[in-house]
């Protein structure tokens, strides 16, 4: 069958046919070269972004420390006049409302997960995870909008009434400021911007429980509870922790809802029901970016980069973690 | 309560035991099941809690949304709107230029990220098994799914800005920025499909005497088509309503710009968060009850529904591609 066989030597014509094949070995290694390139390409993507920021925020190391000074205290209205002390507050900012809406998110979506992957019945279970996608396909400037619109408004009687039964606390220190443009309001909103993140996750490892572990666990006479506490959350501990930080790198991230609802302040304060109290690092680039200039625009990007570095690490931490539970 | 257990003379070596102690008490075992009835309830709640905002979000956009909502503001951009007043047309503008802006920078963006996501994802499958360099990509790709998207911008902006010329700002701009976003997702639905491609095939075509590259574009990429269509058209629906990138790369204007690479552009979502910002317009004292002072609000809502359904629409499609085309699995 094979021409290779009939004949130990053909002509020669019948030759370059056979033994080069249209567009072969070229084809070939080109291809291999754009496939190794286009993976190369991640590597450099990510240098370039630190590069290219470290950079354009160089002015801000190597310029004069002087004219910096003068456009950061433009910026704080004379409050800080070195990047740090400019910087350290919108970091505690970030920190405090990603970490609360992580704290908010983190129950609450650990009980969606649950419900999907436990409690609802198998058919209802697939429309519930078509509903959480959805909650994460709206954009976010819609979340902003709505915050900023409807929750606002509507939420001033809660958080009143926290600051007045909750008010020795000093967290919840009134009075509540009317309209809650609050850290508060604002982590409440990426706490649901978050939620559907650690719940996809979550749901997935929930679901990936060896069926054997529960089985064993109800066969001892567990109840539903003690078998989900007993199997189930044990097995998923590191998916969930991993889960949490990749929301926690979102909620750092999130710009446009705290843009929008936020009243921002500059201080190292805990006070969140209080309004101008705090501001996150990513809406001060969107807020003051308009209006800065080209050393402005440095320092804005010298943040940015911290913004960048704290959420790569969180990042690859939580991978990290999702990779050592996998192995 | 009660007494020994019998013992039964032949084994009266074997020792006595109480097994009534091990019996669970009526209230530990009534307080296991109000235990479980309660985390029951706390489960569901957290469900129901959850649904609340979803409900809420999707509601009051329809409502507002509906209200501004017609032909006239979908045809026309915000040239000649002077204050809250009505325009020559009849409406109140619109935004027709922040739909081809967002359609041209999702194009540009889709153009850029998806063969080098899709060739990227091939790399990690089908070359470079598991090197140490695939895992670190694998990682860091990972790890830039998590990059903030203002992050983003800055970035594209601060290379414009290096390579073309400081201030500049195009559409094109924002499409690098938006593809940093989308180029992650795209290459993790990719690995994911490629690796369902069952392994005969790849050795069927290869075992054929067809090349390496015929294989994969030929075999291994036909099979997993619809998965990475679906993926890609996900990933397309998440940076479509990303604003945070485009406000620092592709500037707002308020006339049409259908110019991708020179010029500013505006998008759907910045032109939701510009008239939000704007707040109120102004009217004059005489004007008539031609003139709404909030019209920037009402614009914003109705760009916000255009965008929710956009959204939506793409999830729709993406999930049916990949349901109704996904390979039968043995």
């Amino acid at each position: 069958m094979s021409p290779m066989t009939s004949a130990s030597k053909p002509s020669s014509s019948s030759a370059s046919s056979l033994t080069k094949p249209v567009s072969g070995e070229k084809a070939d290694r080109v291809f291999r070269a754009v496939a190794y390139a286009c993976g190369i390409l991640i590597l450099v993507v990510l240098a370039a972004v630190a590069l290219f920021l470290l950079f354009r925020a160089w002015p801000l190391i190597g310029g004069d420390q002087r004219t910096n000074g003068e456009v950061i205290a433009n910026f704080t209205g004379g409050r800080a006049t070195n990047f740090w002390g400019y910087v350290g507050p919108l970091l505690f900012g970030t920190v405090l409302v990603a970490a609360l809406a992580l704290v908010i998110a983190f129950f609450v979506s650990i009980g969606i997960a649950l419900f999907i992957s436990h409690y609802a019945p198998k058919r209802l279970a697939a429309a519930l995870s078509y509903i959480v996608d959805i909650l994460a396909a709206i954009p976010s400037v819609i979340y902003g909008l709505w915050g900023g619109l409807v929750l606002v408004p509507a939420i001033y009687p809660f958080w009143n009434w926290v600051a007045e039964h909750l008010g020795w606390i000093p967290l919840f220190a009134g009075p509540a400021a009317n309209p809650p443009r609050t850290v508060a309001t604002v982590a409440l909103v990426l706490a649901i911007m978050i939620l559907p993140i650690i719940t996809s996750i979550t749901r997935d490892i929930f679901l990936q429980t060896p069926k054997l572990l529960e089985e064993a666990a109800l066969g001892l006479g567990a109840t539903k509870w003690e078998m989900i506490r007993l199997s189930v959350l044990p097995f998923a501990r590191s998916g969930i922790v991993s889960a949490s930080m990749l929301g926690l790198g979102r909620a750092l991230g999130e710009t446009m809802a705290v843009l929008m609802i936020l009243s921002p302040g500059l201080k190292y304060s805990f006070h969140l029901l209080q309004a101008s109290q705090n501001q996150t690092i990513a809406a001060n680039i969107a807020a003051q970016y308009p209006e800065a200039d080209s050393i402005g625009v440095s320092v804005l990007i010298g943040t940015g980069l911290v913004l960048f570095v704290i959420t790569f690490l969180v990042n690859l931490l939580a991978r990290r973690i999702t990779e050592k539970a996998s192995k | 309560m009660m007494a020994q257990p019998q013992s039964s003379p032949k084994a009266d070596k074997a020792p006595a035991i109480d097994f009534d102690k091990f019996n669970p008490t009526r209230s530990y075992t009534a307080a296991r099941k109000r235990k479980d009835v309660a985390m029951r309830a706390l489960i569901i709640l957290a469900f129901v809690v959850a649904l609340i905002p979803l409900v809420s979000v999707l509601w009051t956009t329809l409502v507002h949304g509906a209200r501004r909502l017609n032909w006239d503001f979908l045809s026309h951009n915000m040239t000649n709107v002077i204050g809250g007043n009505q325009t020559p047309s009849g409406g109140y503008g619109g935004i027709l230029h922040a739909i081809v802006g967002t359609l041209e920078i999702t194009l540009g963006a889709m153009v850029i990220s998806i063969p080098i996501g899709v060739m990227c994802a091939v790399y990690l499958i089908e070359y470079a098994g598991g090197s140490k360099l695939a895992r670190t990509i694998h990682l860091l790709v990972d790890v830039m799914s998590g990059i903030p998207s203002i992050v983003a911008g800055l970035f594209a902006y601060s290379m414009f800005a290096i390579l073309v010329g400081p201030g500049t700002l195009s559409g094109f701009e924002g499409s690098v920025a938006l593809s940093l976003l989308m180029i992650p997702t795209v290459v993790k639905t990719t690995e994911e499909m490629l690796k369902i491609v069952p392994n005969d095939l790849r050795e069927a075509s290869l075992a054929l005497g067809v090349t390496k590259q015929r294989t994969i574009t030929k075999v291994v990429l036909r099979t997993a088509l619809s998965g990475i269509v679906s993926g890609s058209i996900l990933a397309i629906a998440r940076v479509i309503g990303e604003t945070a990138p485009l406000l620092m790369t592709a500037g707002y204007i308020v006339s049409t710009n259908a110019n991708l690479f020179s010029g500013e552009m505006t998008t759907l979502p910045v032109y939701v968060y510009q008239e939000y910002s704007k707040y109120h317009a102004n009217c004059p004292a005489d004007a008539g009850s031609g003139c709404v002072t909030g019209i920037p609000m009402e614009r914003a809502w109705s760009a916000a529904l255009v965008l929710i359904v956009i959204v939506l629409i793409l999830n729709l499609i993406g999930r049916i591609v990949a349901k109704v085309f996904a390979p039968k699995k043995k």
